[in-house]
């Protein structure tokens, strides 16, 4: 479960974050919906601790992360898997030690056994075998490179995963599978999900709840239904342009 | 004023960072094989640079020490003199400033394109703390490499000088050698390896810390790299000059 309570932040002289109130219930898939520089993955970046707020708080599974610092922080982010928006893959690491990486450096010290089935098997999950084992992400295409992201980030089964713009760059066949995936994670290993998104479609195919982002503050929120019968203005002429081509 | 503000926010920022990459050090996991990996990078890939530095420092410090020293009929003073010289300022500065070129700019390129590209925000998602997994490896492995090689730029420099001064100058041999170890002590080559340590400490805290603030893309990653070196190459100097002070006084 994650709640997030009046979050605020600025940078400099510009209010990014005015006030957001949310609240995700375990084992469902949240979609924040918005346009560019409407601050979304700032939000996001709260969940997880990587921003701090002038205000408000984020509590996740009973722990509040806005509270947290240094070690006890680190620990706090075990329960979290990441999906960035570039796939951030570390790029002097082959796709193996990129998938491996969270196992062999949380400080379990897994036998080399275990992490090559959990690699094997994440990698499976997102459809790349054994070819893509020793390139380097330099080597693969955008949509591999997000593949590849999503495998490392359940491959120390999270209970709570977070995604940046998943599906943007990708083509439609692409988008298409990787919004599959998200359905999967949650719906075959439970995980709450927390999308950051523009892409109305995939947006509307993955959520259990849906909030627009807009200037700030949640113009709407609810689940797909309630959102898409928004009268608030904004969401209207957000949701319109997909409708339209509906 | 404003500028001078953001200059020091950034400087305290920059102490900080040096302090949690302090505390991070002795808390587990240790991670001895990033550590040798940076070592190799560090000291093992700029032994090169170093070695031709050195080699050529001390063959023109001979000669022109020969060229002064003989005007006063003490050719056979060069080797003493240069011996010290080196040791205790040539080798360790050199040293520095060559591997803040070589290693320091590689270091502020690296851990800045990590940043700009959310690499390490990904380190820090996934619980793995990234001033411990990028930053103490590289300030552990410069505060050993720097000696190391400060003494690497020592031999070959007086190496250099020895050919140049007995094969070229025509120095003889017996008060070139007696007077280096009349001049030379061991104190005057641990003065010159603290200050390689001090550098080491120097130029891994400055360079990870304009990499891993670096923000802005590809021309903040090489601002923050430009940055890096200036920085660098200034607080060597004064670190040199603040040591000096502190050994020989006025």
């Amino acid at each position: 479960m994650i709640q997030v309570r009046d979050l605020w932040k600025s940078f400099g002289g510009n209010q990014v974050l005015k006030g957001i109130t949310l609240s995700i219930p375990r084992g469902q898939t949240y979609v924040v919906l918005g346009g560019s520089g409407s601050g979304k993955t700032v939000l996001m970046k709260h969940v997880i601790g990587l921003f701090r707020p002038d205000r408000g708080t984020v509590t996740v599974n009973g722990v509040q992360i806005t509270g947290l610092e240094g070690k006890a922080l680190t620990e706090a982010r075990r329960v979290f898997g990441m999906v960035f928006q570039g796939a951030a893959l570390f790029d002097s690491m082959t796709v193996y030690d990129n998938v491996a990486f969270p196992l062999r450096e949380r400080g379990h010290s897994p036998t080399p056994e275990l992490v090559r089935e959990k690699v094997l098997a994440k990698l499976k999950v997102v459809d790349l075998g054994d070819e893509v084992l020793e390139r380097f992400p330099a080597e693969l295409s955008g949509g591999m490179r997000k593949r590849v992201a999503l495998a490392r980030a359940l491959v120390s089964d999270p209970q709570v995963v977070l995604y940046d713009e998943p599906t943007t760059g990708l083509d439609p066949i692409t988008t298409d599978y990787v919004d599959g995936m998200i359905v999967a994670a949650k719906q075959k290993l439970g995980v709450t999900s927390m999308v950051i998104s523009h892409d109305v479609a995939s947006a509307f195919k993955v959520a259990d709840r849906l909030a627009v982002l807009y200037d700030g503050r949640l113009a709407a929120e609810g689940t797909p239904a309630e959102v898409k019968a928004s009268t608030d203005p904004y969401v209207q002429r957000y949701l319109s342009t997909w409708f339209q081509k509906q | 004023m404003r500028r001078l503000q953001a200059a020091l926010e950034d400087f305290g920022g920059m102490i900080f960072f040096a302090f949690e990459a302090v505390a991070w050090a002795f808390r587990p996991p240790f991670r001895p094989w990033l550590i040798l990996t940076q070592m190799a990078f560090i000291g093992a890939g700029s032994v090169f640079i170093v070695g031709v530095t050195g080699t050529f420092s001390g063959m023109v410090l001979a000669l022109q020490g020969n060229y002064a020293m003989k005007q006063f009929a003490a050719e056979g003073y060069v080797g003493g003199s240069v011996a010290l010289a080196l040791a205790r300022e040539l080798a360790p500065v050199l040293t520095a400033l060559m591997v803040t070129g070589r290693a320091g700019s590689a270091i502020a390129t690296e851990l800045g394109t990590m940043r700009v590209t959310e690499q390490i925000d990904a380190m820090d998602s996934m619980a793995v703390n990234p001033i411990q997994y990028l930053v103490v490896p590289r300030v552990i492995a410069a505060l050993l490499m720097f000696p190391a090689l400060t003494m690497v730029f020592n031999l070959l420099g007086y190496l250099g000088a020895y050919v140049m001064g007995i094969y070229v100058a025509r120095i003889p041999v017996g008060p070139f050698i007696e007077h280096t170890r009349t001049f030379l002590v061991t104190g005057d080559i641990g003065h010159g390896l603290l200050k390689a340590v001090l550098f080491g400490l120097v130029v891994a805290v400055i360079t990870c810390w304009r990499g891993y603030s670096a923000t802005g893309g590809s021309r903040g990653v090489g601002e923050g790299t430009t940055r890096a070196v200036v920085s660098s190459s200034i607080g060597i100097l004064v670190v040199d000059y603040a040591l000096t002070l502190f050994s020989v006084g006025t």
